[in-house]
């Protein structure tokens, strides 16, 4: 029984079904991102260990195909397994084996976009106190209780994507979800998911403030969509709230000194984008201005900051960040791999040529 | 004599093409449309001749290089672009653009005929019509329009960019457009003095004041109209009045380096106080152009030429050469030669005669040769990698795929390369000359494109890969219908087929991941990040898996020549889906090319692909080659060249 599971694990045919158990997922997550975006069919698809049907949550749900993480894990365990029982010490099967793992390795990967919803005691003079919740706790707690608010936070009502209204221009029948701030002149609708990468959802919730030692401040509406943040009075303090992208605090700083937008002649075709910005960093003495632009990032201290676009007029400039520790993994795998397989077509071009000239002699 | 066949048949072959290359005669009593056409103008931010404009937007409206005339008169596009420079009024009656769909036509009121060819005349009533249909249709994403949707907005873009030619140059209609412009320059000083009067409060002459407005609004129209900028830089102070004058007037600096078009160029003559010279000779053309007098044309427009060639001599060079290329249409000639060299490498299987094969092999080179030329020469003119777009990566595959062939023909000698050689270059180039109907097919690179470093390596790696599996599944087809159909598939045929297939996957496999690696090692650089599952990686790591599928297949030995073969011919599949089947999907952030029109085709590739398997599969004894004249040995052929236990009569 035991010999027949690990000659099973280390077939050549278990591998074969993986590749193409891999291929016929990639083939079905690619069409699947015409009708549910980018991020979602990465979700479902590939960052899974299963695919499931149905797909939204009806109570139950089954797996009808390996997802992405399941298949790579068992080609990485084949692979392993096979390589240890058939243990051959040729350096050029070496040099394939170690980059289909690191191949697999590149393959991991994602990307999050989240909103915090900042409460902020604005009260002192110099400091502001920030207690930042994120969006995932407002989606699926009702009740928020932390240490460093007298209130509590009840969330009457969470939307992941929304549109907001005036209520004098959101027809019949529109009501506001709070009463309090500019919350109780708006309609909120719930809308679809965003689909398109570069669609940005509109979370907007309805939470109330219940300070601890009793009664209520009413309800307030926080949105993504609300330039500017709300304010009250509790406990003798001033506070803000606000939902905003979530917001990562650095000990450096950067600022921007210029924006360039340069187009070809005579059209809107864009040729180059730049930004000029100053580097500040107090801890390690660095104050410097760098150039960011097209296919030259910043690099600095773990991340990365890539010039990925700017906002209309150009009165914005938009850079991705990306904290990529395993950044130098993709490079070393692509030259092992390409090492080993012009090492192993190498021997047979040379087996072959040596062979017709024998043949033609 | 028959030994020479080979070489009669490529000299008659490289004189024919030779012939296309002698310059074409301008007759003496003819427009100068030759000079006209080489003279370089700004257009989508590249510097480029009248002729390619001509061509391009010809193409893009018409679907054609050329317009057919009711009553059968031909005309070049540089012949038509003329016309609508500066007689648009009979431009206007031209049948120029397409309207097949049934719903267009009905908006109109027309009845769906035969006729495909509608004048601009035949719109006029119905042109703001035309434009809030198509502002509809622009609401919706590319895919998700109807047929109406697509054509109207065909339509409204057809209709906007020929009258964006017809004011490019001069007002559409304009008559006598050198007196207008000498009327404007000498009553400018005059309006001039008339506002300061009137700014001082003193009595001033209003009528001065209004010939000139009226002009500049008629000027402010043919600057925001403008096609192309037809104004070359103004030249460091001191190389001519002009800039003098406007170098006085401390217009910024950039706006003296910067191409403008015509109107544009008038309104700054205001503040200069004279009129550019390059806009007065194209006045005078244009005017001479109408008059039908070709003499004082083909004057003037040397005379321009001449200037060109000393003020701006890079310009002139670079749209002289463009020039010659379009003329000579290189990838046409070769596309010709392609499938000569096919037909003869075909035949020479069947005829078994060494002196077609290497018929073929000579046409072949010559083809290669005009192949690379056209290549090299687009790089030049592009000053880029070979593979910036979609239609240049067509032409790439096909020369890469080729020149492939051409090795393995060398080293085997049996028709089979050449015969690829042959049918990949051929179809390869219409594909591209398919490809070439959005525009301009040397067009400038988006700015995460402007980057040669990954252009020569990434996609020319990427687009090798292509060229290599196209050749093996060219390869895996030959062995089919030759096997199925034939008697021609000998053992030692199967055998060096097998072989050439399996060296050339091994190849794509290498080139395809490097490939791969590489575009993602880009895309961190460029994006941040190295892999998104965006759909062109998707397609190419689809790729990669294929072939490693097919070699892990092969050395555990469940499949022999026959299943290498139907795998490779699905490698088709998968490169054509990976090539073209993801821009056609309209998401992610490799939609850089994006054609509808290609959907059928490529599910009809594909099909076809499939029914080629289905064919492959059937019993081995069912092959023709394959079948015994006395005994029903099944005899799988081996990969290996051991001549197995039993030979088998007949074979």
């Amino acid at each position: 029984m035991l010999r027949k599971i690990v000659d099973l694990v280390t077939s050549l045919k278990l591998t074969i079904v993986c590749l193409a158990a891999g291929m016929a997922l990639i083939f079905v997550g690619t069409i699947a991102q015409v009708h549910l975006g980018i991020h979602e069919a990465q979700q479902r698809y590939f960052q899974s260990m299963f695919v499931w049907w149905p797909p939204e949550g009806r109570g139950f749900k089954i797996p009808i195909f390996p997802g992405g993480h399941l298949i790579g894990a068992v080609l990485l365990i084949n692979l392993i397994a096979a390589h240890a029982k058939r243990f051959r010490w040729t350096w050029r099967k070496l040099g394939i084996h170690l980059t289909h793992a690191g191949l697999i390795i590149m393959l991991a990967g994602g990307d999050l976009r989240e909103t915090e919803l900042a409460v902020i005691d604005t009260t002192g003079e110099d400091l502001d106190q920030v207690t930042a919740i994120p969006e995932s706790v407002l989606r699926h707690s009702r009740v928020i209780d932390h240490w460093s608010l007298p209130f509590r936070i009840v969330v009457r009502s969470f939307y992941q994507n929304s549109r907001l209204k005036m209520l004098s221009q959101a027809g019949e029948g529109a009501r506001p979800i709070a009463n309090q701030g500019p919350g109780a002149m708006i309609a909120v609708q719930p809308a679809p998911r965003a689909i398109a990468p570069d669609e940005r959802e509109v979370p907007s919730a309805a939470i109330e403030i219940l300070p601890k030692d009793g009664g209520s401040l009413g309800t307030w509406l926080v949105s993504d969509a609300l330039g500017a943040p709300q304010t009250f009075a509790c406990g003798g303090r001033t506070w803000m709230i606000t939902l905003r992208p979530s917001r990562y605090y650095k000990p450096y700083s950067v600022t921007l000194q210029k924006f360039t937008h340069e187009k070809y002649a005579g059209t809107e075709i864009p040729k180059n984008f730049s930004s000029k910005v100053t580097l500040i960093d107090p801890e390690r003495s660095v104050n410097r201005d760098v150039l960011i632009y097209m296919n030259h990032p910043l690099r600095y201290r773990g991340e990365t900051f890539y010039q990925a676009g700017f906002q209309p007029d150009d009165s914005a400039t938009i850079l991705q960040v990306v904290h990529n520790p395993s950044f130098i993994a993709p490079y070393v795998a692509c030259v092992i791999v390409a090492a080993g397989l012009l090492v192993q077509f190498g021997f047979h071009l040379v087996g072959f040529s040596r062979q017709r000239r024998n043949a033609i002699a | 004599m028959k030994r020479s066949l080979p070489w009669i048949i490529l000299v008659i072959a490289a004189g024919s093409i030779a012939l296309n290359w002698l310059p074409p005669k301008t007759a003496k009593d003819d427009f100068d449309l030759t000079t006209f056409g080489k003279i370089p103008v700004l257009v989508g931010g590249r510097v480029k001749p009248l002729d390619t404009v001509a061509r391009n937007s010809l193409l893009i409206i018409h679907g054609k290089q050329e317009l057919r005339l009711d009553g059968g008169r031909r005309l070049s596009a540089m012949q038509w672009l003329t016309d609508v420079l500066f007689n648009a009024p009979v431009a206007d009656r031209y049948p120029l653009f397409i309207v097949q769909n049934a719903d267009v036509l009905g908006l109109f009121g027309w009845e769906q005929s035969d006729r495909k060819y509608f004048s601009f005349a035949e719109f006029t009533p119905f042109l703001r019509q035309i434009d809030e249909q198509a502002a509809q249709s622009d609401k919706h994403e590319a895919v998700q329009r109807s047929a109406y949707q697509s054509a109207i907005l065909n339509l409204r873009n057809g209709l906007s960019l020929y009258q964006r030619l017809k004011n490019s140059i001069q007002p559409e209609g304009a008559q006598n457009f050198a007196g207008e412009l000498h009327a404007f320059e000498s009553s400018v000083p005059d309006a001039a003095r008339a506002a300061r009067e009137r700014e001082m409060g003193e009595n001033f002459d209003q009528a001065k004041l209004n010939e000139v407005a009226e002009l500049v609004r008629r000027y402010v129209r043919l600057s925001e109209m403008a096609y192309m900028l037809a104004v070359p830089p103004v030249n460091p102070p001191g190389s001519s009045t002009f800039a003098k004058a406007t170098a006085d007037r401390s217009i910024p600096a950039t706006a003296n380096g910067d191409w403008r078009s015509v109107g544009e160029s008038l309104l700054h003559s205001v503040a200069a106080g004279e009129i550019y010279p390059v806009v007065t000779e194209y006045a005078i053309i244009g005017d001479a152009y109408r008059a039908g007098d070709r003499s004082l044309f083909n004057q003037h427009v040397d005379l321009m030429a001449n200037w060109f060639a000393k003020e701006e001599p890079n310009a002139a060079r670079r749209t002289s050469f463009e020039f010659l290329f379009n003329r000579l249409e290189p990838f046409s000639q070769s596309m010709a030669l392609y499938v000569l060299a096919f037909l003869l490498a075909c035949a020479s299987w069947l005829g078994g005669s060494a002196l077609l094969r290497r018929s073929a092999f000579y046409l072949l080179l010559l083809a290669l040769a005009i192949h690379t030329f056209g290549l090299v020469s687009r790089m030049c003119l592009q000053e880029r990698p070979p593979v910036t777009n979609l239609y240049s990566s067509a032409i790439f595959i096909g020369w890469g795929a080729v020149i492939v062939s051409l090795i393995l023909e060398r080293i085997f000698k049996d028709g089979i390369g050449a015969a690829c050689a042959g049918a990949i270059g051929f179809v390869t180039l219409i594909i591209a000359h398919h490809l070439a109907g959005s525009g301009d097919t040397l067009e400038m690179l988006q700015a995460v494109l402007d980057t040669n470093i990954w252009l020569a390596t990434h996609v020319v790696a990427i687009t090798t890969g292509y060229s290599a599996m196209f050749l093996a599944g060219m390869l895996a087809i030959i062995y089919v219908v030759r096997g199925v159909f034939t008697r021609s598939l000998k053992k030692p045929t199967a055998d060096s087929l097998a072989r050439m297939t399996y060296g050339v996957v091994c190849f794509a496999t290498l080139l395809s991941f490097v490939g791969t690696v590489l575009g993602g090692i880009w895309a961190d650089q460029s994006w941040g990040r190295f892999w998104g599952w965006d759909p062109k990686e998707n397609g190419a790591v689809l790729i990669v898996l294929w072939c490693a599928i097919i070699l892990h297949a092969r050395w555990g030995g469940f499949i022999r020549q026959r299943g290498l073969m139907i795998m490779a011919i699905f490698g088709n599949v998968v490169t054509s889906f990976s090539w073209f089947g993801v821009n056609m999907l309209g998401v992610g952030l490799h939609s850089y090319g994006f054609m509808q029109k290609a959907f059928p085709w490529l599910v009809g590739f594909m099909v076809s692909q499939f029914a080629l398997m289905c064919v492959a599969a059937m019993p081995l004894e069912r092959w023709r080659s394959f079948r015994t004249a006395s005994t029903s040995l099944r005899e799988q052929p081996q990969i290996s060249s051991a001549i197995p236990a039993g030979q088998t009569p007949g074979q």
